[in-house]
């Protein structure tokens, strides 16, 4: 079992997951998203790759209005 | 006749006045924009008033913000990207709600690579969640960095025209100084300092922040600030989509008032318009 930060929110998961597979799961798989994990940007076509690790700490962001 | 010879000289004009604002663009880190007016996106009642109040104000730099997405509560959120899209608009992300350098810095990374690697993008650091007046020690200390990593800075700013001056020297391309407070409609407040700036940096000189309706636009262009950029003025009028409209008019008059340069002020003037000679008696 491991414990992910996403968006300031702990969730755990049985076994290790990819991120596109957490995209998925969240339905934001083709999403206009950007992704970064312990502070670090994560590019788009590594999604597939990297798998989480317990205690990683994940902001997942969108554009919105704003000034 | 003479109404066609009225029409005439109105159209002649009227074109003069297209062709000079045709070729007066305004230029920022090399690319040229025929609109003088940035718009915000935030406030507006839902999509369809913020692309309707876009579209009337003749914008082609609108500033976003960037939040967190939601993950997974809400998968049928509409995208502020799908509605203002980046092929016909030139995104200006911008790190409003930052009050530290490293967040402002961080959150510009994110929108960097939201945006396939879109590098223009708008820095504001705040000092405190009150006035939202900018925090200027953490500004230049996120430009640094932010121009380092490749980033062209367009940058949210007091009137502090020394300050100003490093922020161009740090290598920000636009330099955006407050007309007044953040959401306060009071208006450009301290014109003089901005005159300072404006003779002190080469990059272009927005006014960003306090302008409340369309004179104060045109005041910001007729001292000869090279745009204006705006959000609540717009969003939080009665009807958001005709001030955009007044504020584009606004821009474009303002700007057309300092190319034309305007008479000098005096107390009183010796000349009348009218003849003084020929009077009956």
């Amino acid at each position: 079992m491991i414990s992910v930060s996403i968006n300031g929110e702990v969730r755990q998961f049985d076994n290790l997951i990819s991120v596109s597979t957490l995209l998925e799961q969240m339905q934001l798989t083709g999403k206009r998203i950007a992704l970064e994990r312990n502070g670090e940007i994560l590019p788009r076509g590594q999604f597939n790759q990297q798998l989480l690790a317990d205690g990683d700490r994940l902001e997942i962001v969108v554009a919105v209005g704003g000034g | 006749m003479a109404t066609d010879l009225k029409s005439l000289s109105q159209s002649v004009a009227v074109n003069y006045g297209t062709q000079l604002m045709n070729k007066d663009t305004l230029l920022i880190a090399g690319k040229s924009y025929n609109s003088r007016l940035l718009i915000g996106t935030g406030k507006y009642k839902d999509f369809n008033e913020t692309q309707a109040a876009v579209g009337a104000s003749g914008a082609e730099i609108i500033t976003i913000a960037i939040r967190r997405s939601n993950i997974g509560q809400n998968p049928n959120e509409p995208n502020l990207l799908d509605i203002l899209p980046p092929s016909k608009y030139t995104l200006l992300p911008n790190t409003a709600g930052c009050y530290s350098a490293d967040d402002a810095v961080r959150t510009l990374r994110l929108a960097r690579e939201l945006l396939d690697g879109h590098s223009l993008v708008k820095l504001e650091v705040l000092g405190d969640p009150q006035s939202l007046y900018p925090n200027v020690v953490e500004t230049l200390a996120a430009a640094k960095t932010l121009v380092a990593d490749g980033f062209q800075v367009m940058v949210y700013t007091s009137d502090d025209p020394i300050i100003a001056k490093q922020l161009e020297d740090i290598g920000c391309v636009a330099i955006m100084p407050l007309a007044s407070l953040i959401g306060s409609g009071m208006g450009i407040l301290n014109p003089w300092n901005l005159q300072l700036i404006m003779d002190r940096v080469q990059v272009p000189v927005i006014v960003d922040a306090g302008v409340g309706t369309a004179s104060d636009a045109a005041i910001a262009m007729e001292l000869g600030c090279h745009g204006v950029l705006m959000n609540t003025a717009i969003a939080a009028a009665q009807q958001p989509v005709l001030m955009a409209s007044a504020m584009k008019q606004a821009v474009e008059a303002g700007r057309m008032a300092f190319l034309a340069g305007r008479m000098p002020k005096k107390l009183y003037s010796a000349l009348p318009s009218s003849p003084t000679s020929g009077l009956i008696s």
